[in-house]
């Protein structure tokens, strides 16, 4: 019961310490008050009952798939070829090392530059993001795959696309899935700052937008919105991972 | 439970007990191991249970993987029925340590995998949902279709896993120590269960273990392999009536006469 209860507790101590920072702050620069969780909710109550803000979740979310996508349809295959071959994996490792610790964020001029603004540069970015992890974990799951299973493969005269789609894409689902779930949390951490440019719809440009209405109140609400979204969707990765385990 | 012969089968039966497994002068040498072992030849007749015995890694599973054609000899050929062995016999079933199931599928699902792969003979859909319903039912697994290999205890995943072998109504089962991972009690009955259902489906067997007992016990012929670089030392035929447990002095002589070589075989 009490375990329950917690993560309520620590929910409320938080919305606590928001209300005395937000009052502190409010006696100093009397603006800061639009920061604190009264007006805060009224807003957020006030922008869930227009269309203004489901739109923008859905543009983000929106490119959240699309960004996720790109980086399975790459990340995948790579990832195979990195676990099943070690020409392959001697070649590329230093350069995925090297290219996985640059922030997406820092490829955002020159993909404004290359793609132009609009969508074509935030796919780019959050895909950029996504693609390491799902590799990374992919090939991870190749080479802890279970010799047995191949050698089993092997004695049934499989053909290699029988292996890989029988075998190999089943045996590391569970990895993938790993990887699926990393992969949402970066991008849903880029995607903000990733909005903020060149776009005109999506939370960071929501954000950004509140900030030029001085709708600080909005602005808070996006944060609340942006957070809760982002918890749902790694509970959604997390339950898809248990499910294909059947544990 | 006892499954109709196929024509295939009377015609083959007709000729006299022809080797369902033959090798001659096999060698195998890797880069870095040198040669693992040299001059082995081998049969194994229908319907025969023959035990491979040796001690830990004088090559025992590399012969087997080469006698399924899972790897090539240096020298030397396999042939099964009677054909040169290129790549692994659609009549042939391997069993492991591991049961190795596919996590992600049910039981039965696992039973009848590869069943349907591309260079598998042709069956229709009902026969082989007949092969994995009998194979399933002669482990002792009936109503447990739809678990889960998470769900199985390690004593009913070798089982299903020996299932798994049966489905593809094997000529020959290749086992690599399939029962050295069990507890006492569970490998007791899987070795009669083992005998039991190879009789029942009309395979032969070659059995690689390092233990004794289970070799006497199961194997109507006993290898031993020894030596390094290594080959065949010895050979004994096992015509103790079954079960065994019932002929303690035969089984003890036995025994001793297998010790008595592994001693020779090691020095
Ligand atoms: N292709 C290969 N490449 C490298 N090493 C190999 C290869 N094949 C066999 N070996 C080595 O040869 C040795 C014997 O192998 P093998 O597994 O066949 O022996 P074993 O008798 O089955 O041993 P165990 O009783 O431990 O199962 C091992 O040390 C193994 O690492
Ligand atoms: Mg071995």
């Amino acid at each position: 019961m009490v375990g329950i209860l917690l993560p309520f507790a620590g929910l409320l101590a938080a919305a606590l310490l928001w209300a005395a920072g937000a009052g502190w702050l409010g006696a100093v620069t009397p603006v800061a008050a639009s920061f604190s969780p009264g007006p805060t909710v009224d807003a957020l109550l006030q922008l869930l009952q227009g269309r203004d803000l489901w739109e923008h979740v859905a543009l983000s979310l929106q490119r959240v798939a699309v960004g996720l996508v790109i980086a399975l349809l790459l990340g995948i295959p790579l990832g195979v070829l990195t676990g099943l071959s070690p020409l392959f994996s001697r070649t590329t490792t230093p350069l995925f090392q090297f290219a996985r610790m640059i922030s997406p964020l820092s490829w955002m001029p020159i993909a404004v530059m290359v793609l132009g603004v609009g969508d074509a540069p935030v796919y780019f970015l959050l895909a950029f993001a996504a693609v390491w992890p799902i590799l990374l974990n992919t090939a991870a799951g190749v080479a802890q795959l279970d010799p047995n299973w191949l050698l089993l493969a092997r004695s049934l005269s499989a053909t290699r696309r029988e292996t890989l789609l029988r075998v190999i894409l089943p045996g590391i689902t569970a990895h993938i899935l790993t990887g699926v779930r990393l992969a949402i949390g970066i991008i849903w951490i880029v995607l903000v700052p990733a909005e903020m440019l060149g776009v005109s719809a999506g939370l960071g440009y929501f954000i950004l937008d509140s900030r030029d209405r001085l709708a600080y109140s909005d602005l808070m609400a996006a944060i609340l919105v942006i957070g809760f979204l982002g918890y749902l969707l790694d509970h959604a990765a997390r339950s898809l991972h248990r499910r294909w385990l059947h544990a | 439970m006892n499954r109709p012969l196929a024509e295939a089968d009377v015609i083959r039966c007709a000729e006299q007990t022809p080797a369902v497994l033959e090798a001659r002068g096999l060698s195998y040498a890797h880069a870095g191991i040198g040669t693992l072992f040299e001059g082995v030849s081998l049969a194994v007749r229908r319907r025969e249970i023959v035990a491979l015995l040796g001690s830990s890694g004088c090559g025992k599973s590399t012969l087997l993987r080469v006698l399924a054609g899972l790897e090539q000899p240096a020298t030397g050929s396999v042939s099964f029925l009677g054909e040169p062995l290129a790549s692994p016999h659609p009549r042939s079933a391997l069993v492991f340590q591991q049961p190795s199931l596919l996590p992600w599928l049910k039981l039965a699902d696992n039973v009848g995998f590869g069943l349907d792969f591309a260079h598998q003979p042709r069956a229709g859909r009902e026969a082989l949902q007949g092969r994995i319903a009998a194979a399933i039912e002669a482990v002792g697994l009936k109503g447990r279709e739809a678990a889960y290999p998470a769900q199985l205890s390690g004593g009913m995943a070798q089982r299903a896993a020996l299932a798994r072998a049966l489905a593809r109504e094997p000529e020959l089962l290749f086992a690599d120590e399939p029962f050295s991972a069990l507890d006492a009690i569970t490998r007791a009955e899987m070795q009669d269960l083992l005998v039991d259902v190879v009789h029942r489906w009309h395979s032969a067997v070659l059995l690689v273990t390092h233990d004794i007992d289970e070799a006497i016990l199961v194997a109507d012929r006993i290898l031993l392999m020894g030596g390094r670089p290594g080959h065949l030392a010895q050979e004994w035929t096992v015509d103790i009536p079954r079960p065994r447990e019932d002929h303690p002095e035969a089984v003890t002589a036995l025994r001793l006469s297998i010790l008595g070589a592994l001693r020779h075989a090691s020095l």
